[in-house]
């Protein structure tokens, strides 16, 4: 076991090592952040002050080996917007973003589960024909629009729920939370759902297509067989055995959530990483992004090393390489 | 297991049965579903709108020389300044949501199917090599994965738009970047429990190739989520798209897809003039429904495992 | 809809006690987030916007962007190289630090040395040789040659306090700790790219902010802020879309704002390849080169800016919130050529002019433009590809976003781009960076991305930046900018209007330099 972490390890710094170097190369092909981040009237000696005060000045392979020293002594740089060191300002945004794709992930698997084992123990009823075409409606709407549409439903035209912004906070061990305090949750309702709606969806098809597949099975035909409760049956046979594709989804659709929650964050102004990536992205501004996407790849591995252990306890069929 | 092995078995019949070819039980299967019926009617439909739009399409939405600006805007049912009815209204460019929409479904159509198929095509390869061959293959397909999906879209299509410029199929190779990897970790992990079962270990006893035992054996197995996942990726491909419009970083904006055509809407959307992003809304809606009815069906009429 | 009425009735019918209860905090929200509370980390419109509200500046500026005594009571060129400040006595900054001369001198020694600032304000202080104190408040700058552009340099540069802030680093201010002005407001708490608090500074100057709490948010989404402002969450906002605007104008809940402003949305075309080469994104029309670049003949330059309806693009693409301009500054500022209208929409003169240029079959184009930067950039260049295409130059439309965009402008990688400029009220700024050559030793044509290049504008403009009597100066602009226009060195589109739309009740006064500010905005005269 300690062995695989091991190797699991090593391999997730080479990933992060290669995530670096694509996004130092990729922003320098994309543009100059110069260009973009000074002023239109700054004159030709400006523009070179401003070069060498972002320390763009050197080739790109030296900025790179210096980005790397500097990491290593665990500083990934400041960001040439706010000139405060990019891992903090990230780290400030996080519980924003964090709390929101918990949410949209609680809601998700709050209604899905449900939903989707009730469409597939019952594949012929109406209401699942109905909670089927419904489901369809989750993903086939862009977020934007989506989320505009919540906004104007709910704050607009009823008043029930704040239209932007992320309200009142509670800070715990040195973050500001919203979810501890009422204003706060009121503030998320919605970009918390606008984020659901899609994993919703997802979660109800993925509960009923293994719900239909694992009823067929032997094993559960045999336990019906046995005349174990039908309830039985379904929690324990049948629900053990779905998780698999929903963990693996769940899992990867909580990183992505929170990796790129960009849309929902700027339509609702939430102040979250989301937010900070695509700001970050439009002005080019590197330490951010590299130290971004760094501790979003690492999140990656976390979560699928997390998802593979998950695999081996869940079910006994699957051996972790190494074990 | 022996449910699997059955209808997966190698030994085809030299001569196949008149009365009931796989095809036909294909379609007398996939025929008992009529909402599905109605879903293949209606996704036939927006097919042939969608690759006879230049012949049937009242405008050429794409040529600037047949739109004008003092036409923008105007409401379903208009007629414009030189009698040319807006059945459904005009953009703010003064161009003609009917044909605007049938222009944009064959755009939407292309990137969404396109980049879906392709990604689905590498993704399952790769997805299905990683759970075969294990070991380091396995390990550094995965990481590749785990760099891919912490790989921003958005990052993606800029880079592309900075070294290919802005184009249809610029956007679908922004697109198969960024979704390939779904279909490889959805196909590892259930080609993961797949291969250990005795089907494929009996395969492997009769020393049949690995690409037999990989495409043959492990893949048809592995279809049912990768369907669910497909089919639903179809559609998120189709809203990514519009999303990259929304930002900025889509398709061109003379040559609007559906996506674009409501990013360019939303902003309407507060003053009221709903039909610009209205109708193509329900244009997308329609034919993502129709697709995942398809797909819905497709899948359970495929799936080995539910078969009786 | 029945709810929006019966809000309008509720709002009609006084929630007087509400609004009155209320009236003690404002609630902002802006499009462009504030990056630094640093006034001189980065010159960025949202910055100054923030630093305006909490520091002042020796010369400060009104609504309409005209000169006005800030800190500085008055100011004269006691000789043709050095100019002389007056300051206000008894000011004091809001920890109670008293405002001398000395805070001057250490303001302008700072600019230059903010640590990794990516678009400092050292240019502001780069003309001046010495700084001479005379008394405690009076204060002069010694420059090498006649300067008459520092009054207007001092109108960007916020005064901090020595005592204060000889070590306050960029991040101190960010913090708020050190953020400490002698404006009218004072930082109660800044949430980096979320919003700023502010309370009312009693000991302030000047006239009193009629808010005495203000919360600054930044809502980026165009679409959310006038949402957010309908919903009743926020009590004003800016960059009103003009996609609201008619609706906006007819609610009976709010109110609109509204000025002139200095940014100019024009077409920048290639000057830089020479008559005999080819333009990277001009083909004729078979999609073959050229073989000559047909921007080098003022002919076709006249024919385009002929071919473009600008009328149209107001009403039709604006909304009606932009004014159709042939110059970079409207009526009323320092440098405004008279007489000088927009050019008129003629189609067929445009065909004609083409014909005898060479092109009666006109050719190829891509107009190239940013699609996130200005107000309906992307809208505004396919209705101009529409109307250019109607005179026979076939045109494409290439949108992309900002960050791409003027990495390839910046280039001159382009045929014809749509951009803007926003100016400050001298016509000598856009002279001197959008139609001056480009020169690295004269700091000239920092954003002339066509490099259009004209001997007579450079020299006039260069007799002008040495004169010191304003009236002949004056003069001199205008004439370089008249030939800049005749030559069609650039493509004039229109002036964008400004705009704010506040909850009713609430007056702004709408400014010309797009800033939102806390203590521009008041109760409305009770009606």
């Amino acid at each position: 076991m300690s062995v695989y972490l091991l190797r699991r390890l090593i391999q997730a710094l080479g990933v992060v090592l290669v995530m670096s170097l694509i996004v130092f190369i990729g922003v320098f092909a994309i543009g100059d952040p110069v260009e973009i981040l000074i002023s239109p009237d700054a004159d030709q000696i400006e523009r070179e002050r401003a070069i060498v005060a972002l320390g763009l000045d050197k080739p790109l392979w030296l900025q790179y080996l210096s980005f790397l020293g500097n990491a290593l002594r665990g500083d990934l740089g400041r960001s040439f917007v706010f000139n405060e060191p990019a891992l903090q300002l990230i780290l400030n945004r996080m519980p924003a973003t964090l709390e929101l794709a918990f949410g949209a992930m609680f809601l998700a698997l709050l209604v899905g589960l449900p939903l989707g084992l009730y469409a597939g123990l019952k594949p012929n009823s109406p209401v699942s024909k109905g909670i089927m075409a419904g489901s369809i409606l989750g993903f086939s709407l862009p977020t934007f629009w989506v989320g505009l549409m919540l906004i104007m439903v709910f704050a607009v035209q009823l008043g029930w729920l704040p239209s932007t912004g992320r309200g009142e906070t509670r800070e715990i061990l040195g973050m500001r939370w919203s979810f501890l305090t009422r204003d706060g949750l009121a503030h998320m309702a919605m970009p918390a759902l606008n984020l659901a709606l899609f994993k919703i969806s997802l979660v109800i098809r993925l509960t009923r297509a293994g719900v239909r597949e694992t009823m067929l099975m032997d094993y559960v035909k045999f336990a019906r067989a046995k005349g174990l409760s039908p309830a039985r049956v379904t929690f324990v046979h049948v629900f053990k055995n779905i998780l698999i594709p929903v963990v693996t989804v769940v899992g990867l659709e909580l990183g992505s959530t929170i990796a790129f929650s960009v849309v929902t964050e700027s339509v609702f102004a939430w102040p979250g990483m989301g937010k900070l990536i695509i700001d970050s992205i439009n002005v080019l501004d590197r330490p951010v992004i590299v130290a971004y996407l760094m501790i979003i790849v690492l999140m990656f591995i976390t979560i699928n090393l997390v998802v593979d252990l998950t695999y081996s306890v869940l079910d006994p069929r699957v051996r972790l390489e190494g074990k | 297991m022996s449910t699997t092995t059955l209808p997966a078995a190698p030994a085809a019949p030299a001569v196949p049965p008149k009365v009931e070819t796989p095809f036909r039980r294909f379609v007398s299967e996939f025929a008992e579903s009529k909402i599905a019926l109605g879903g293949l009617i209606v996704f036939t439909l927006i097919a042939l709108i969608a690759i006879f739009a230049p012949w049937i399409s009242p405008q050429n939405p794409y040529d600037l020389a047949q739109l004008d600006i003092m036409d923008g805007r105007m409401e379903p049912g208009t007629v414009g300044g030189d009698g040319f009815t807006f059945w459904l209204g005009t953009d703010d460019q003064g161009r003609d949501m009917l044909s605007g929409i049938m222009y944009g479904l064959r755009i939407s159509l292309t990137v969404g199917a396109g980049s879906a198929l392709i990604a689905c095509l590498v993704g399952a390869s790769l997805g299905l090599l990683a759970a075969y061959a294990g070991g380091k293959t396995d390990s550094a397909i995965m990481r590749l994965v785990d760099l891919q999906l912490s790989f921003p879209a958005i990052l993606a299509a800029l880079m592309i738009l900075a070294f290919l410029g802005k184009s249809v199929t610029n956007v679908v190779i922004a697109l198969v970047i960024v979704e390939w990897a779904y279909y490889a970790r959805t196909v590892r992990g259930t080609a993961l429990v797949e291969r250990r079962r005795e089907y494929i270990e009996a395969a492997q006893c009769l020393a049949l190739p690995t690409r037999r035992i990989l495409f043959r054996h492990l893949l048809p197995n592995c279809l049912p989520p990768l369907i669910v996942v497909g089919t639903m990726q179809v559609a998120r491909a189709i809203a990514l798209e519009a999303t990259l419009s929304f930002l900025g970083l889509g398709v061109p904006i003379t040559e609007p897809s559906l996506g674009l055509l409501i990013a360019n809407g939303y902003e309407y959307m507060l003053s009221g003039k709903y039909w610009i992003s209205f109708y193509p809304g329900i244009a997308l809606l329609i034919t993502i429904v129709s697709i995942n009815l398809v797909g819905d069906q497709l899948r359970d009429v495929l799936n080995p495992r539910l078969k009786k | 809809m029945k709810m929006l009425q019966k809000v309008a009735v509720a709002a009609a019918f006084g929630v007087f006690a509400v609004a009155s209860a209320q009236a003690q905090t404002l609630t902002i929200a802006v499009g462009a987030p504030v990056t630094s509370l640093d006034p001189h980390y980065h010159q960025l419109s949202p910055n100054n916007a923030a630093a305006d509200m909490i520091f002042d500046r020796l010369v400060n500026t009104d609504e309409r962007s005209r000169q006005e005594p800030g800190l500085a009571l008055e100011w004269r060129a006691v000789e043709p190289t050095v100019w002389e400040f007056k300051l206000r006595p008894n000011v004091r900054f809001q920890n109670g630090s008293a405002f001398t001369a000395e805070d001057v001198a250490f303001t302008l020694g700072r600019l230059p040395n903010v640590p990794n600032s990516p678009s400092s304000f050292a240019a502001y202080s780069r003309p001046i040789q010495r700084i001479e104190i005379v008394d405690p408040l009076t204060i002069r700058f010694h420059t090498a040659e006649p300067y008459p552009l520092l009054p207007l340099d001092m109108t960007n540069v916020r005064i901090l306090d020595r005592e204060t802030h000889e070590r306050s680093t960029t991040e101190d201010f960010n913090a708020g700790r050190a953020a400490i002005g002698t404006g009218p407001f004072r930082v109660v708490s800044h949430r980096m790219g979320d919003r700023i608090e502010l309370e009312r500074n009693d000991t302030y100057w000047g006239e009193r902010p009629a808010y005495a709490r203000v919360n600054y948010r930044m809502v980026t989404n165009d679409a959310a802020r006038t949402a957010a402002l309908l919903a009743g969450d926020v009590d004003l906002i800016d960059q009103v879309p003009t996609s609201d605007l008619a609706r906006l104008r007819q609610d009976q809940r709010v109110s609109i704002s509204e000025r002139v402003g200095l940014r100019l949305i024009f077409i920048g075309l290639d000057h830089l390849r020479a008559a005999n080469e080819n333009s990277p994104f001009i083909t004729d029309n078979n999609g073959q080169p050229l073989g000559r670049n047909p921007l080098q003949d003022v002919r076709v330059r006249r024919a385009l800016s002929m071919a473009i309806d600008r009328r149209a693009i107001v009403d039709r693409v604006m909304e009606g919130a932009a004014v159709p301009a042939g110059q970079f500054l409207p009526e009323g500022t320092y440098g405004f050529v008279p007489n000088l209208p927009p050019v008129a929409f003629d189609a067929d003169g445009a065909r004609r002019l083409l014909a005898e240029a060479g092109y009666p079959q006109g050719f190829r184009i891509t107009l190239s433009s940013p699609n996130d930067r200005y107000i309906n950039d992307a809208r505004i260049a396919q209705a101009v590809g529409q109307m250019w295409t109607r005179i026979g130059v076939r045109t494409a439309v290439d949108a992309q976003p900002w960050t791409t965009f003027v990495a390839r402008a910046g280039r001159a990688d382009t045929s014809a781009h749509l951009i803007g400029w926003g100016s400050n009220p001298d016509g000598s700024h856009p002279l001197r960076n959008i139609l001056a050559t480009v020169s690295r030793d004269r700091g000239w044509g920092s954003s002339n991305r066509g490099r259009y290049s004209n001997q007579q504008v450079d020299a006039l403009l260069l007799q002008s930046l040495s004169e010191l009597n304003e009236e002949r100066r004056e003069e001199l602009v205008i004439q370089a900018q008249r030939i800049a226009a005749e030559d069609v060195g650039v493509i004039p589109l229109h002036i964008q209007t400004n705009i704010w739309a506040t909850r009713r009740g609430i007056a702004y006064n709408a400014r010309a330099d797009e800033l939102t500010l806390a203590q521009d905005a008041r109760p409305a005269a009770a009606r």
